[in-house]
């Protein structure tokens, strides 16, 4: 897709003008969070969880070569093919190129971000090749021709409402005067369709939440099962994943996964939890007959090394943006690209350039509940504020911003100026905000008087006011103290 | 081990000393009362957060040595304020990870910094105070004291000692107001969001008067409630910085955004 990060304060007043989008938004709210806690209060040991995640992500990042390389031997062994992209057009070529070995006419898909960030299904279709997706949220904007708003819930901002629209547009073939007002009745639809498409596909293609350098094996975490019909029936099964999803072992895979759901949707295990592992086997009952994975780079080693590389532990769990009140406000698709949320704000300047990503990085409070949340512990404010500064050397801010800034730092490094100054405003501002008590609107400050008051200063500063009594002034005597109070 | 009478320097803030200076004498008073002898440097503006969280490392730390000087040699430097607070003990050391020295005098002003409440509360034992205020209050918890500082029952606990205060819980207490420092003049229309959900639950609560710690945040909150016209029990909700109950002096003191002549308890 194209990024339209860059117009992300034009996306964010479109979707706070947005009022069915807010029933949605007001939805998830009150959904998440309280699920996503009630998870986490019923395992004493999540906070110890947290940190051998953590510590295990670390290691593997610190070591990527090593268990890649283990991965891709453990795949070949058990008759599968690794093939290592750089970059976006090298994973979609791959693709493509393995669908034409089988002249594939229809591909299932399961719900895949990876996908998403490299366009996949535009460059299929453009190529001749059917993508259906197969998670349902991810079907329901399929139909409706727009990106996921969530990553792990793509259909987030919309109402049941609105499914049942869609469905209308497209299963033109059914009833028209069937009942679809129920969600009963909208999934027992979109199963009996796709269940057709499910069979008829030539090609599955899944993510990974998982590599298993181990093993050679590869894991999705799905609540449908179509992930498992995507990869089970079609003759080649392709797994698309990027190269930080590896681990090393079974029992690491095990550790984070106890963390990935609740941190998600509060559930303490997905309703599915699928292992691949190679092409089907002689005497096995079914299974592709090829078994491919796709690695994909697309500037993650880039950021290996820096200070950005602690994003690399995020296992997508979604917490951050679920959690997060900017999120809240404008929903994800006014981030303008695939991942939005805190976790994109921190992820796509690495993938697109601050130059694109520059609203992303800024459009934080830095109210630090993100962080809060992560189950990887990845400091998402203070790697923002990392991108702050490289946005900052690179004269990317724009200038006004640069130059009232460089203005106030001016006078706050110098604190005799600094203090005739702000004594002189003070004075100024207080005199003039004395009668109403606060300004409804005051020159150069509209970006505060446009939404609420400015409450008015007092009338003089605090280091006026202290020197002019300092001489003279007596100490308050001692009343709280526990020990004075114990010896009254 | 606390000193018997222990030298604070006061961290004033920037928008405390050009906002609301009766702020930084409630702190002076509440730390005097508290047995501390208190001064306050000169040579202090402000913490530099807004070139920090701007991404202009240059000029945060040349106001990050200023400060460093200006507070050596007391034994605590107390702020009345979460962020400022975080900005001093939680990163400033991170500025200066390259220059050894610079770093040791940043880490030692990190260890002696506290945010004003909690420094009573956790570092004095100060378990109650001497004030009345006559109204139903409810706290809003800002951000960087919530989760940089764990800044939480603190107030409470010393609000509760407050004669005639009844404290009624704020839904949502946690959720950031949508200050944010420069993003509410960059962002308006989030902040805006933000802000107004944050009003209606305070609306919501009934309560007559509202708490937090953080100037920022009290603006932000004091300015949309005003906007709005939000009222409680026919007046304006009255919005006031906690260390003002504590310290027992609201009484001459107008609440934050309101006129000088309307009488305020």
């Amino acid at each position: 897709m194209q990024p339209t990060s860059h117009a992300f304060k034009a996306n964010a007043r479109q979707a706070l003008d947005d009022g069915v989008l807010r029933r949605a938004l007001d939805n998830m709210r009150g959904g998440f969070p309280a699920k996503r806690l009630a998870a986490v209060n019923r395992l004493p040991e999540f906070e110890a969880l947290r940190d051998a995640g953590k510590t295990i992500k670390d290691h593997v990042l610190e070591n990527l070569d090593f268990y890649l390389e283990a991965f891709e031997r453990n795949v070949v062994a058990r008759g599968g093919v690794v093939h290592w992209c750089r970059t976006a057009q090298e994973a979609r070529d791959t693709i493509l190129g393995i669908c034409r070995t089988v002249d594939a006419k229809t591909v299932t898909k399961g719900k895949s971000m990876v996908a998403e960030e490299i366009a996949l299904n535009d460059y299929l279709e453009a190529n001749g090749v059917e993508p259906i997706e197969t998670d349902l949220g991810e079907y329901i904007i399929q139909l409706r021709h727009e990106p996921p708003s969530h990553i792990i819930a793509p259909a987030i901002h919309l109402l049941k409402e609105h499914v049942e629209t869609a469905f209308r547009a497209a299963h033109t073939q059914l009833d028209p005067n069937r009942p679809l007002s129920e969600p009963r009745q909208l999934t027992d639809e979109a199963r009996a369709i796709l269940r057709a498409k499910f069979q008829s596909a030539d090609v599955g293609i899944t993510g990974a939440n998982f590599l298993i350098a181990e093993t050679g094996s590869t894991v999705i975490v799905t609540n449908e099962g179509n992930g498992d019909l995507t990869q089970t029936l079609p003759k080649i099964h392709i797994v698309l994943a990027s190269l930080e999803k590896i681990v090393p072992t079974l029992e690491d895979a095990s550790t984070i996964l106890r963390l990935l759901a609740r941190s998600a949707t509060g559930q303490e295990f997905s309703t599915y939890t699928t292992f691949s592992a190679g092409p089907r086997r002689p005497g096995d009952l079914d299974g592709p007959g090829e078994f491919h994975v796709v690695l994909l780079d697309n500037g993650r080693t880039a950021m290996l090394g820096t200070e950005f590389q602690d994003m690399l532990r995020c296992i997508r769990c979604s917490a951050c943006m679920n959690h997060c009140p900017v999120y809240g406000a404008v929903g994800g698709h006014a981030y303008g690209w695939v991942y939005p949320g805190p976790m994109g704000s921190v992820l796509t300047p690495g993938l697109l350039g601050v130059a694109e990503a520059g609203h992303l990085l800024n459009a934080s409070t830095f109210c630090g509940k993100c962080e809060s949340v992560c189950p990887m512990k990845i400091p998402l404010p203070k790697m923002m504020r990392h991108w702050r500064e490289r946005e900052f050397e690179a004269k990317l801010s724009p200038s006004a911003f640069r130059s009232g800034l460089k203005l106030w730092a001016f006078f706050a490094k110098r604190p005799a100026l600094y203090r005739a100054a702000t004594g002189l405003a003070t004075r100024l501002l207080g005199g003039l905000g004395r009668g109403a008590g606060r300004f409804r609107s005051l020159p150069l400050a509209g970006g505060w008087t446009s939404v609420r008051d400015l409450p008015a200063p007092e009338g003089r500063s605090f280091q006026s006011l202290w020197a002019a009594q300092r001489a003279t002034r007596r100490p308050h005597a001692t009343t709280l103290s526990p020990v004075s109070r114990a010896a009254q | 081990m606390t000193p018997a009478s222990p030298r604070v320097g006061l961290f004033v803030t920037c928008l405390v000393d050009m906002f609301r200076p009766s702020i930084g004498f409630a702190a002076v008073k509440l730390l005097e009362q508290a047995g501390c002898v208190v001064e306050v440097p000169e040579a202090q503006t402000c913490c530099g957060q807004p070139s920090y969280n701007s991404g202009d490392r240059g000029d945060t730390r040349a106001i990050a040595r200023q400060v460093i000087a200006a507070f050596e040699g007391f034994d605590y430097v107390v702020a009345p304020s979460g962020s400022c607070t975080g900005m001093l003990r939680e990163h400033y050391p991170a500025l200066f990870e390259d220059e050894p020295e610079t770093f040791a005098r940043a880490q030692h002003l990190a260890r002696r910094t506290y945010e004003l409440i909690s420094f009573l509360t956790d570092i004095l034992g100060v378990t109650s105070v001497e004030a009345r205020y006559d109204g139903t209050v409810t706290y809003h918890d800002s951000c960087s004291g919530l989760r940089e500082l764990d800044i939480k029952e603190q107030p409470r606990r010393l609000l509760r000692s407050v004669d005639g205060l009844k404290l009624t819980e704020l839904p949502g207490a946690e959720i950031c107001c949508g200050f944010g420092g420069t993003f509410c003049i960059k962002y308006p229309e989030i902040s805006d969001r933000m802000v107004t959900d944050k009003a209606a639950d305070i609306a919501a609560t009934g309560a007559d008067t509202l708490l937090a710690g953080d100037l920022g945040c009290l603006l932000n909150m004091a300015g949309k409630l005003s906007r709005e016209g939000v009222l409680a029990g026919g007046r304006p909700v009255r919005v006031r910085h906690v260390a003002e109950v504590l310290a027992g002096m609201s009484g001459d003191l107008p609440p934050i955004g309101a006129a000088a002549t309307s009488r305020a308890s």
